[in-house]
């Protein structure tokens, strides 16, 4: 298992070099000036603009720069935002808000949308089950942004339970509505997904056996059936949590949550290369640690999967 | 896995051939998967509602007149500044009322189907055919080829869709369909390269493969005739289903700015409709409908598309 | 060991076979499938029964209702969308049929136990054969995890597992295909049941195994003077094993004759055809014989004696009349104790 992992982990050194890159290219050579930006309509000074580039390093080659930035990285070093505030600072400041909203949502999705998928999955065909079907379809064809303007709508405008925009972010009741908005679409798959698992292991041999066997229904279902059918939902929770903290820039935005979708949204809208690129490089390692941590899981989950 | 024809367990099929059977025939015969995936579709009313839906949109996208006479941009201020929706005049003008620039939010929506529907089809058929390349060497060929192209759709993967597309649509001060066209399919053609990769695999491995390759097949005769047609079922559905995603895409980026620009599109008119939620909700409900009716068609026929095929999950 | 008799006319479980009674009796029972093209008629009116040390195999080929009989004795038929229409499953004088749920289940697996022919898709892939077996003795007889286990390995020892001791953790995958069934018998052993009903014990081994793991099976049944019901299309495997042989076609008992009678005169056409399409050493070079035709469709079961449209003795009287079950006698009149066919020209298939 150690090799399987130090494998592992030696693959994922290109992915994240060619992960980053691939960022870090679209952000500083493609056109649109970042300094330029930063004055916005302004007539700009071209001695002073060179003066930034020169700052910012902007005015080297493009590889040197991503060289510096990597070889920072390696220091903590995430460089600095045109502001001048250091990147890391900002995602101090980000990303534990972030975080609780993700883990707000990741719960609600595991409990209510796990529990949607077995009751459904084991009363499949009857009414319940058509009642959640056609709900998950809805919830995973509106699009994120129409979720959060209808919950502001009538849950916070027109019958007043909720704070249409959160306040406090340490407080978790204003954060369970923008929690829901991030984990609808999530929920519904993994409400759908349980469901598909369920069904198929409740047909396989062994669940055949496990009643031959005369096994009480409790056991059967809670050992049986669920030991085989939450293997790929489990895997598919672990890679979520990434997404879910990468998804957050249009919760956050409607609820306006100061976190790292805010902050990235901001920084995309003005061309604030570094702290662009400093959070897509969290993320990215999110991304990275998370699927491998599936793929452990994966095989401990399931003795037939062996590390090779 | 195409070939249903076996010899009955009791003896040789020429006797089987020659004696008359008038009760057991019916099941034995013979039908190709395709042919059953159609049965099945035909009797799905989930696909005869999307498909129904779906034909709609795509006449909505070619034809907007059809629907409506009334140009919408066409902006009357002084009458029907945010008029309330006259839920009874059925194709008018204020059937859904009027936005903020007193334009008639009935043709607005009917107008701003095209760019979803050319959006959804352009990058799904552009996803489709990087990806499906992609994956098809990757599986067929295996080995160096298959771990470099692997790494390359892990590394596009490390970047969500809106996120890339946020960032590459950025650089473009003009923003036209075909920007966010391109911005789109850059960054999801990854979920259709693993899924034809998976498929490809799957079909190396068939014995019709080896024995077509035993018959001295050539490499691209066993791609294109042998392979492709068996990987078809996964990537439609998998298509199918991404378009919706597509679609919904686009109208987010529009929503948040960095989509379309200056054209009628629902992203966008859902995006202006946004401060007047409070006063004039149907301005964005009733784009917000239209789009998520889109969406929702697309996955459903994706749905029932696998059904057909996999009809033991129902 | 707890009994679940209810006190009533019958005996009681532990004075077995006092009165001669068989251990189960199956009367009359339908079973059909209601499916989208239409009822499926899977079995229609079946009888046959076991005593305790008895063996009977029940012959046919896939589609006769074989293993459908065996699934509603068992209870794990599918319902919906199966259906029992009518007919009775007599354990013990007592029908299973009409029991409550709970009371069936004690049956399941301590009493009645069944063998599956895949056992690598019958186990469970992500639990130890050890937890599947010691499960048995957790569940029915509330032992600890630790004394559950210590059965397992007894258990896999019993039958001949090697190095039983240190593979009680391993997972189904990690057995070859004739040891997995072992664990598929040790697991219906486990609570040494009075019924064991092993569904194509052997088909899915090769060749050589499949002698080793038949011999145990009857070894052990031998043993624990237990009935079994041997599923099969097999000819072979039953010749050895069987007392006596119930043969099935679309969902009925078309034959029935103690083991060896059997094989010597069959009564029925398909029988008889079953037989000659064995291969023999003395007819090398000669063409194989084969049943023609295909197994009837379960929708549609050709009207008169469902074999008609493949019976070479065929008359107008078998596409229009079911023929019963009849005994089956000498020339001279005497009964041959224990067969019966149902064919309308028994005489002419067994003395002709």
């Amino acid at each position: 298992m150690g090799r399987y992992v130090a494998r592992r982990l030696l693959q994922m050194i290109p992915v994240f070099i060619g992960t980053t890159l691939l960022i870090f290219l679209m952000v500083y050579s493609l056109p649109g000036d970042p300094v330029k930006a930063l004055f916005g309509q302004r007539a700009s000074d071209p001695a002073t603009v060179e003066r930034l580039r020169h700052q910012f390093g902007l005015d080297k080659p493009l590889l040197t720069q991503y060289w510096d930035y990597i070889t920072g990285l390696f220091r903590g070093d995430f460089g600095q935002s045109f502001t001048g505030r250091p990147v890391a600072d900002l995602m101090a400041d980000a990303f534990p808000v972030t975080i609780r909203l993700a883990l707000l949502a990741f719960g609600i999705e595991i409990v209510i949308g796990v529990t949607l998928g077995v009751v459904t999955g084991l009363m499949r065909g009857k009414f319940l089950d058509r009642f959640v079907l056609v709900f998950t379809l809805i919830v995973t064809s509106i699009p994120v942004f129409v979720i959060g303007f209808v919950t502001v709508f009538l849950f916070g405008l027109k019958w007043k339970v909720i704070t249409p925009t959160v306040q406090d972010s340490m407080d978790i009741a204003q954060l369970f509505a923008p929690a829901m908005v991030l984990g609808a679409l999530s929920l519904a798959y993994v409400s759908r997904l349980t469901r598909t698992t369920v069904v198929e292991n409740l047909r396989a041999d062994y669940m055949r056996t496990a009643l031959a066997k005369g096994l009480p229904r409790r056991r059967i279902i809670g050992v049986h059936l669920m030991r085989n059918s939450l293997i790929p939902v489990v895997t598919f929770l672990g890679t979520d949590l990434g997404t879910l903290m990468g998804g957050a820039i249009v919760t956050e935005g409607i609820f306006n949550i100061q976190g790292v979708g805010n902050t990235l949204f901001r920084a995309i809208q003005t061309s604030e290369g570094p702290t662009v690129v400093g959070i897509v490089t969290v993320l990215v390692l999110v991304y990275l640690v998370s699927s491998l941590v599936v793929d452990l899981l994966y095989a401990v989950l399931d003795p037939r999967i062996r590390y090779a | 896995m195409l070939n249903p024809t076996q010899a009955p367990e009791a003896g040789p099929v020429s006797a089987a051939a020659e004696a008359p059977l008038p009760g057991g025939s019916e099941i034995t015969k013979a039908r190709s998967l395709g042919q059953d995936a159609w049965r099945e579709l035909r009797s799905n009313p989930i696909f005869w509602v999307s498909a129904v839906l779906l034909v709609l949109f795509l006449l909505m996208a070619a034809v907007p007149s059809l629907f409506t006479s009334t140009d919408p941009g066409h902006a009357d201020l002084r009458n029907h500044y945010l008029g309330k929706p006259e839920w009874g005049h059925f194709f008018q003008p204020d059937w859904f009322g009027y936005n903020g620039q007193g334009q008639s939010v009935y043709a607005r929506t009917i107008y701003g189907a095209r760019a979803s529907v050319i959006i959804g089809f352009c990058v799904t058929l552009g996803v489709t055919l990087v990806g499906g390349v992609i994956g098809m060497f990757a599986g067929y060929f295996g080995g160096l080829l298959d771990t470099l192209l692997s790494r390359l759709t892990d590394i596009f993967f490390g970047i969500p869709l809106l996120l890339g597309g946020m960032v590459l649509l950025q650089a473009f001060t003009h923003r036209t369909i075909w920007t966010v066209v391109l911005a789109l399919a850059t960054f999801g053609w990854m979920p259709l390269a693993r899924v034809m990769r998976g498929a490809v695999i799957t079909q190396k491995q068939a014995d019709f493969v080896t024995a077509a390759r035993a018959l001295g097949a050539g490499t691209t005769r066993i791609l294109l005739r042998h392979i492709l047609p068996n990987t078809l079922a996964p990537v439609i559905v998998v298509a199918t289903i991404a378009l919706g995603g597509f679609v919904s895409t686009e109208a987010t980026l529009s929503y948040l700015g960095i989509g379309l620009q200056s054209t009628v599109s629902w992203g966008v008119d859902i995006s202006d409709a946004q401060n007047v939620l409070r006063d004039a909700p149907h301005v964005l409900l009733v784009p917000a409908s239209f789009l998520s009716l889109t969406v929702l068609s697309f996955i459903l026929l994706g749905d029932a598309v696998r059904d057909a095929f996999d009809p033991k999950l129902r | 060991m707890t009994t679940i008799e209810k006190t009533g006319a019958e005996p009681s479980a532990r004075v077995e076979d006092a009165d001669g009674g068989p251990l189960l009796e199956v009367r009359d029972l339908h079973v059909e499938f209601h499916t989208r093209d239409g009822v499926a008629k899977a079995v229609n009116g079946v009888n046959y029964s076991v005593s305790a040390g008895e063996t009977l195999a029940v012959l046919g080929e896939s589609g006769s209702g074989k293993s459908v009989t065996a699934q509603a004795i068992m209870g794990i038929l599918d319902m919906p969308p199966g259906k029992i229409p009518q007919g009775e499953i007599l354990f013990r004088g007592e029908d299973m049929l009409t029991m409550a749920p709970e009371e069936r289940r004690k049956i399941r697996g301590r009493r009645i136990a069944m063998i599956f022919q895949d056992a690598l898709s019958a186990l469970n892939p992500v639990l130890s054969v050890g937890y599947q077996l010691g499960e048995m003795f957790r569940v029915h007889q509330g032992l600890s995890k630790k004394d559950a286990k210590a059965k397992a390995i007894e258990l896999m020892e019993r039958v001949r597992i090697p190095a039983a001791k240190e593979r009680v953790g391993d997972y189904p995958h990690q057995f070859s295909g004739g040891m997995r069934q072992r664990i598929m018998i040790a697991m219906a052993l486990a609570l040494e049941p009075d019924l064991i009903i092993a569904d194509e014990p052997t088909t899915a081994l090769d060749v050589t195994v499949q002698a080793q793991v038949m011999d145990l099976l009857a070894e052990l049944q031998r043993e624990y003077n237990m009935g079994l019901i041997l599923i099969t299309h097999d000819l072979g495997v039953v010749a050895d094993v069987a007392d006596k042989i119930a043969v099935m076609y679309a969902g009925r008992i078309v034959e029935t004759a103690p083991v060896h009678e059997l094989y010597k005169r069959p009564a029925h056409p398909y029988t008889k055809g079953l037989l000659d399409s064995i291969p023999r050493l003395d007819h090398k070079g000669q063409e194989l014989y084969a049943i023609k035709g295909l197994p009837p469709n379960l929708l549609k079961i050709p009207t008169g004696c469902a074999f008609n449209p493949r019976c070479p003795k065929a008359q107008d009287i078998c596409t229009t009349e079911v023929p019963a079950l009849a005994a089956v006698a000498e020339q001279d009149g005497t009964e041959l104790p224990g067969r019966g066919s149902a064919c309308h020209f028994w005489k002419e298939t067994i003395h002709g």
